[in-house]
């Protein structure tokens, strides 16, 4: 059946079942593959997207669901003031290494900072505790956070 | 200075790989190319009309950093400006790229010469080229920032004006190349990022999972959970009817874990559907005898070997009854460790075309050969029927050594031809089929004289082996140190068979061994009265070399000292007593992958578990850290990874053949709170650099467990660790 999305400001039209996970109608048919699949269990947080601003796991958002919800990928994060921010800090300190779980730390770091514009090291691990990076990035991402925080504090 | 780490051979053929393209052995044509088409000069460069120089990365890109390392190297010797370079990922062919596997950290010592000398190559071309035109000798003119320019007439040329003339200049003989002195680095020893962040920042399709073509379908594979059963009977007909279902197929495999297991394919336009029907699938296995393994059988079995007599010897040095009975103290210990799985975040995957008696394979693999051999087995097709792409890899550690993913993958599409197939592993598929670290347990004994010196060592190592062997991975080095190091040692192991498919897990090998040799060592150095540091730089002795066999370095027992060293200074080690009750430092030393390392790490419990504090890291990789930045991160990365391995809980273990775990939840990974200090300093020494992907993994671990027998005065013998060893 039809079911309408609204994906990065997009209205979209998905012809799937309603239980299919948001993470593969993105993937699959609106060819929009920045959102990762890593665990299928919303263990791992590669898969994390915005949901009416809030950090969710497409994998386990069935897209009936997500019907009439705003919806943001990595794709389109940038195009927010936190998500620019979040994103130039990330290739500023050159945060990836394999970067398969990049995009879910992204969403996660850019909804912190979206509400908390000066997180503690203890926000930061509340809000990324759900995104595992294999390569351990972490003492990166918590830097990058820290210096997108600044950059909003000098903006 | 020391004889780079490649034989005379080797370099030849890399070099007539490298040099090939200049020489144009290669026949790759230029003269007829077309206007404004790009001069190629290497099979390495090419040189665009506005001066842009583009760089193949020829190694796949894992999360090491070789896809800008490798192009840093060209473009330091071709002499430009990195700002002009754009990097294109090769495909994979050896014949043309030399050698494309990236594992064993071997990517930095295999290319630091033949890698530079292609860009020097490429640049004594060009300056040929220039000469000629000028009608000036060639040593009188400088390059930079891709430009030649003749000091005496203040002329000067752009690479791309030039190219055309260079391409008909004759190769230089590689041996002839002078390499720019480290002086004069312009690139080399810059912090330069990931080639990729900026597209991985952008969600860019970029992994082996995004690749997509024309009308593409995605399987998924179903084996037994067990390894090695057969497939006798499914409900296929059944499957095939469920909606979203394009075929079912069965799959023939060879019985081997490297290429294909009998199987049973789903395929779908979406992989979600094909996985949703999987679920469907009911098959009858014949698991044969595979169904008797398990852990708790191991385990048993170890224990029982250990009681007794090994299979044989790895080294044996020195009458070692003679000195355990003169020994004045004697220390014994038993230690262990669990199978362990990779957990790449990106699944495994493979997309295959099969058309008209050839395979065209998009792959995220570390190993790209091995998979064509494989393949080329597995379907019947001569090797230069099968077209190998890379991907940007979703982390290797060592799985994608292996090719199994694309066998599996090559023979489902071999089934539809003019199909494009992507076979995608669920999480608990990439689980449960993986080549796990094989697990181990060594029965230590080690004596001592009235002095505290250590004067024998004998290690009883339990592994797993089939007709005499070790399997992948589970073998100990006869240099596994203290042996070497002194005159009287007895290393031997005895084997116990399983079904496990065994693996490289980053610092393979070493990521166990550093564990139980350097926390036995702890134990050692107490009963001596000493601490580890210390034991250590006695065992090292004078600086000399001692060798390591025909194709590896001799392990430099200076530069063992010279990190040793380092990290004491750098951590306060020597206030350690100063500490407050319940915090302690422990400290380790590895050799593994041509790297020094040595580690000390600051622990304290808390809520029951251990909380890591600071990790101090003194490496040495040699005269050159070529990408500092990435440098760092390597060994950050890995430093991590090793606390992972002991203190998040990951264990694979085996009931009736089949893994138990499944996800995250059962094998986890470390996460952010989880995050120490890391400090990380390299010793500078005159020996050619080498990797860092690997060797400051291993020392992590046993730094650990002597840390938290300083802190809380437990000693871990068994991994992982968890919160009942301090209760």
């Amino acid at each position: 059946m039809a079911i309408s999305l609204k994906v990065n400001g997009q209205t979209r039209s998905v012809e799937a079942d309603p239980a299919k996970p948001l993470l593969w109608a993105l993937r699959e048919d609106l060819d929009m593959v920045g959102t990762k699949f890593g665990c299928g269990a919303g263990l791992c947080g590669a898969c994390t997207v915005h949901i009416d601003g809030n950090p969710a796991r497409a994998c386990q958002t069935p897209i009936g669901e997500a019907q009439g919800m705003a919806i943001t990928t990595i794709e389109a994060v940038a195009k927010s003031d936190a998500g620019k921010r979040i994103s130039d800090a990330w290739v500023k300190l050159d945060v990836p290494q394999c970067g398969y779980c990049q995009a879910g730390q992204i969403m996660s770091a850019t909804a912190l900072l979206a509400t908390t514009p000066d997180p503690s090291d203890e926000d930061i691990d509340a809000a990324m505790m759900g995104n595992l990076c294999r390569c351990s990035t972490y003492v990166r991402i918590r830097a990058a956070i820290k210096d997108a925080a600044r950059a909003g504090a000098k903006a | 200075m020391n004889a780079p780490i490649l034989s005379r051979r080797r370099f030849l053929s890399a070099s007539l790989v490298a040099g090939g393209g200049l020489l144009f052995d290669l026949n790759i044509p230029l003269a007829g190319a077309a206007e404004g088409a790009p001069q190629i000069l290497t099979a390495f460069v090419r040189i665009l009309p506005d001066n842009r120089v583009i760089i193949g990365a020829k190694n796949a890109e894992i999360g090491q950093g070789a896809k800008t390392m490798l192009p840093m190297l060209i473009a330091e010797e071709l002499d430009v400006d990195w700002a002009q370079v754009t990097i294109e990922q090769t495909h994979a062919d050896q014949k043309i790229f030399g050698g494309q596997t990236a594992g064993g950290s071997r990517t930095t010592p295999r290319e630091w010469l033949p890698t530079r000398k292609a860009g020097a190559a490429a640049r004594a071309m060009l300056v040929a080229a220039a000469a000629q035109i000028w009608g000036v000798a060639p040593a009188t003119l400088k390059t930079g920032s891709g430009k030649v320019s003749d000091p005496a007439s203040g002329k000067s040329i752009s690479y791309a004006a030039l190219a055309a003339a260079a391409a008909q200049q004759p190769a230089p003989d590689p041996a002839t190349l002078t390499l720019k002195d480290p002086r004069d680095f312009r690139i080399i020893g810059q912090s330069i990022g990931g080639v990729d962040t900026p597209a991985i920042v952008a969600g860019k399709p970029l992994f082996g999972i995004d690749f997509k073509l024309p009308g593409m379908l995605y399987a998924v594979l179903e084996t037994c959970p067990a390894f090695g059963g057969t497939f006798k009977s499914a409900n296929l007909d059944e499957v095939k009817a469920l909606p979203g279902v394009a075929h079912v197929l069965t799959i023939k495999g060879d019985g081997t874990p490297e290429s294909l297991f009998d199987g049973v394919a789903i395929l779908s336009t979406s992989w979600w559907s094909a996985n949703q029907a999987r679920e469907a699938l009911k098959v009858e296995w014949d698991m044969g005898a595979v169904s008797g393994f398990s852990t708790e059988g191991y385990a048993a079995q170890a224990a029982q070997r250990l009681k007794g007599k090994a299979d044989g010897d790895i080294v044996r040095a020195g009458d070692v009854d003679a000195a355990f009975a003169a020994a004045a103290k004697t220390v014994s210990a038993e230690y262990d460790y669990p199978f362990l799985a990779h957990g790449t975040l990106e699944p495994q995957n493979c997309t295959a075309l099969f058309k008209d008696g050839a395979i065209e394979i998009w792959a995220p693999t570390q190993n790209p050969e091995s998979g064509r051999g494989l393949v080329a087995k597995a379907l019947n097709l001569p090797p230069d029927k099968i077209r190998i792409n890379f991907t940007r890899i979703g982390g290797g550690f060592g799985r994608r050594l292996m090719n199994d993913y694309m066998v599996q993958a090559a023979a489902i599409a071999a089934q539809l031809p003019g199909v494009p197939v992507k076979l995608l592993f669920s999480r608990q598929q990439d689980m449960q089929r993986d080549f796990y670290r094989p697990a181990g347990w060594h029965g230590f004994r080690a004596a001592l004289d009235k002095t505290g010196k250590l004067t024998a060592f004998h290690d009883h190592f339990v592994t797993f082996g089939k007709d005499g062997k070790p399997v992948r991975s589970a073998e100990m080095p006869a240099t596994e140190i203290p042996a070497g190091l002194i005159d009287t040692v007895l290393l031997e192991q005895s084997f116990l068979a399983t079904n496990m498919p065994t693996g490289w897990l980053r610092a393979p090998g070493s990521n166990a061994l550093a564990f139980v040799t350097q926390a036995f060592l702890d134990e050692v150095a107490q009963a001596a009265g000493k601490d580890l540091p210390t034991l250590m730089l006695e065992l090292l002795g004078e600086p000399r070399d001692l060798p390591r066999g025909p194709n590896a370095p001799p392990f430099v027992t200076g530069r063992a000292r010279g990190v040793i060293e380092k990290v004491v200074a750098m951590s306060g080690w020597a206030d350690r007593g100063q500490l407050p009750k319940g915090r302690g430092k422990g400290f380790a030393f590895y050799y593994s992958h041509m790297g020094y390392f040595a580690e000390v790490l600051e622990v304290a419990l808390v809520d029951g578990m251990p909380k890591v504090a600071t990790v101090w890291v003194a490496g040495d990789v040699g005269s050159q850290i070529i990408n500092p930045m990435n440098a760092l991160h390597q060994a950050q990365g890995s430093v991590i990874e090793g606390l992972g391995q002991a203190l998040a809980g990951q264990k694979i273990t085996q009931v009736a053949g089949a893994v138990e775990q499944a996800n995250f939840d059962t094998h986890p990974l470390q996460r952010i709170p989880d995050t120490p200090q890391i400090i990380v300093e390299f010793v500078k020494t005159d020996y050619p650099p080498t990797g860092m992907g690997e060797p400051a993994l291993p020392p992590v671990i046993p730094a650990l467990v002597n840390a938290l027998h300083a802190a809380t005065g437990k000693r871990i013998r068994t991994l992982p660790i968890v919160p009942e060893m301090f209760a």
